[in-house]
């Protein structure tokens, strides 16, 4: 096991161009799960290709267990990677897939059909040791492609998006399962993904990335309780935190926040009203679309979530509100946090 | 209305047996005329004395076979063809997958350096083949005058590059692989963009150096577009006479001698078109083999 680090890791692909990620200093904790959470485009595969060994960085340093590792080979990290498509080598055995690291490796031959055992029933597929890759389904693969990484004890895991191939159903049993193992292994992990449910529900930390610059580092409940800026306000978060300019601040609000004003027990707290445009009905909630009526933010555009009990009509204005202590404040030219500060309505 | 209409009269014409036999048969008519007439021909002929100049025509049953086995020419041309095929795939396959790889990765005047190693197969073979008769030329050789230069060969020794058994086997060879290269290394630098570039990558970090990913991962996946080269390839250097034509015509002493040449010799050099006719008809065999192969190849693609 091993911490990964990075100090001001830049990747720039073509001289002159933007950088895929810029300036990146980021510390691992021992055992941790830290996720890459970030929009197509954000580099957050770049960045875990650069700590992999398969992109060489334009600047900075990685280091592995204290060492820094910007000249080694992939094999010489001691990292294991799943790829999004998996990877696995098609012409060759679920067997011999999971035993290529240790043929790699030049692990004594006498090992490898022990360790091949223990890797695969750790994940359930001991009975597929003897199928070709293509006969196998998409959790099936996953898994080959997680017992294939893990087989060597490496010091790291890199995912980039193991899930994503992966059908909706699938996807949660699969991401319970990667929970699982992640704690009976308990190897630091990096997670690279796009979906923010996933971040939030495996990430023991979170780095959420935005044109390859790094927007927020923190624990879920930090990034998604106290957004560093507009951007992870809104990328964090179903449906996404409502923005309101107020002057020379954008103020918001999570949709949850946003309720009947009747129901708000605290005191503090800014009554709006709110025209309902459009209902959907989820099961367990509502989901409401509207308009803010009057004031300073009249024409606003805001979603509020709204548990079951309640009859709303599309149409109709109510008196909806949100605990000041809800209120989040961003600067409104560089869209960074600022302290919360009284601001009027009216 | 007017669409709906031109839609069903298009289908119904579709459907026509007529038309459709009607689109087929120029292909047909080509094959039948190009191919399957001049094969039965020779079928015919095989069986025959057949004879330019002679307008006798006996049915002679397997006597032409009978003589050209018996003929020790016969069999050094049979012998040849197969060191011949053999060597040539081998080298062949060797170097188009050292190019296939080293042209694989951008890098500057990538563009120029693909055109140039094309050139040799879109050039006429004639042509080509007429340079390489002056490039082993036994007084203007220029691969002779480096050597000499060089001090690796003395002038008064030079290597008589066509006009010595096993020297000339070799040039005819090399001379062919020089031909088929650029067909090889198109179709491998095909075969090794198909393979998804996380495959190596994984490999990278399963710990596999540069020779366990080429004989372990990449080359064992390349296997069928591999195949299909080695197939079009035995074709082209089986069936091929203009490279041993040009620079040898056979000899010296019949030792370059293949197959077809020997045929084209025989048959229409020597005027004994029976004689020349079945031992063109010894190809055939060979082929029917690879075609069954090329045939299931397709398949199999086909299948998925």
């Amino acid at each position: 096991m091993a911490v990964v680090e990075t100090r001001s890791l830049t990747k720039v692909f073509k001289e002159g161009e933007l950088g895929a990620v810029n300036n990146v200093n980021l510390e691992t904790r021992e055992g941790e799960f830290l996720v890459f959470l970030g929009p197509s485009g954000s580099g957050k595969t770049t960045l875990l290709r650069m700590i992999a060994g398969l992109e060489a960085p334009t600047a900075g340093e990685i280091l592995i267990g204290g060492k820094v590792v910007n000249d080694m080979t992939p094999r010489e990290r001691r990292i294991a990677m799943v790829f999004q498509s998996y990877a696995l080598y098609p012409h060759l055995t679920v067997y011999k897939n999971i035993a290529f690291p240790l043929k790699a490796q030049k692990v004594p031959k006498e090992l490898h059909k022990q360790k091949v055992e223990w890797a695969s029933s750790l994940l359930g597929i001991g009975g597929l040791l003897q199928r070709k890759p293509r006969e196998l389904s998409g959790g099936e693969r996953q898994r080959v492609a997680l017992a294939r990484a893990i087989v060597r004890e490496p010091a790291v895991f890199l995912l980039d998006e193991p899930l994503s191939n992966l059908d909706a159903k699938l996807r949660l049993s699969a991401r319970e399962e990667l929970e699982r193992f992640h704690r009976r292994v308990g190897t630091t992990t990096i997670y690279v993904t796009h979906d923010q449910v996933e971040a939030m529900a495996m990430g023991d930390r979170i780095i959420v990335l935005n044109k390859g610059y790094v927007c927020q580092f923190g624990t879920p409940k930090e990034v998604y309780d106290d957004p560093a800026d507009t951007f992870v306000a809104t990328f964090l978060g179903s449906p996404p935190m409502n923005l309101i300019e107020n002057g020379d601040v954008i103020v918001g609000f999570r949709p949850e926040h946003f309720r009947l004003a009747e129901e708000i027990k605290d005191s503090a707290k800014v009554i709006f009203k709110f025209r309902v445009e459009n209902v959907e009905y989820l099961g367990a909630e509502f989901i409401l679309s509207g308009l803010l009526v009057g004031g300073r933010a009249d024409g606003k555009k805001v979603i509020a979530r709204l548990l079951l009990g309640h009859e709303v009509g599309v149409g109709t204005t109510y008196e909806f509100g949100v605990p000041e202590r809800h209120l989040k404040f961003f600067d409104r030219s560089t869209e960074k946090k600022v302290p919360a500060r009284a601001i009027t309505w009216q | 209305m007017a669409v709906g209409q031109a839609k069903i009269k298009s289908i119904g014409a579709a459907q026509s047996p007529l038309l459709g036999f009607a689109m087929f048969s120029p292909a047909i008519l080509y094959i039948v005329l190009v191919v399957g007439a001049p094969f039965l021909l020779a079928i015919f002929y095989a069986f025959s004395d057949a004879r330019i100049g002679s307008d006798s025509l006996h049915f002679v049953g397997l006597e032409n076979f009978r003589s050209i086995l018996q003929s020790p020419s016969f069999r050094k041309a049979l012998q040849n063809s197969i060191i011949f095929t053999i060597c040539a795939q081998i080298i062949v396959m060797v170097c188009a997958n050292i190019l296939s790889i080293a042209l694989e990765k951008p890098f500057r005047g990538r563009g120029l350096v693909r055109f140039l190693i094309l050139l040799p197969w879109v050039a006429p073979v004639s042509l080509g083949t007429i340079g390489w008769k002056w490039i082993l030329d036994s007084i203007y050789s220029v691969i002779t005058w480096v050597l000499v230069w060089a001090h690796i060969v003395k002038p008064y020794n030079t290597p008589m590059w066509l006009g010595e058994p096993k020297l000339a086997m070799a040039s005819v060879i090399l001379v062919h692989c020089w031909r088929l290269i650029p067909f090889s290394t198109v179709i491998l630098l095909a075969g090794r963009t198909a393979i998804p570039k996380e495959i190596p990558e994984a490999a990278a970090i399963d710990g596999a150096g540069f020779w366990r990913t080429l004989f372990q991962i990449n080359l064992p996946m390349m296997v069928p577009i591999i195949s299909v080269a080695v197939l079009f390839g035995t074709i082209f250097t089986f069936t091929d006479m203009t490279v041993v034509y040009i620079l040898t015509a056979g000899g010296p002493f019949d030792s370059t001698q293949t197959l077809p040449s020997y045929a084209f010799a025989t048959g229409i050099q020597g005027s004994d078109l029976a004689a020349g006719a079945a031992v063109s008809l010894f190809l055939v065999p060979v082929l029917v083999v690879i075609a069954y192969f090329m045939l299931r190849l397709a398949h199999r693609a086909e299948v998925g």
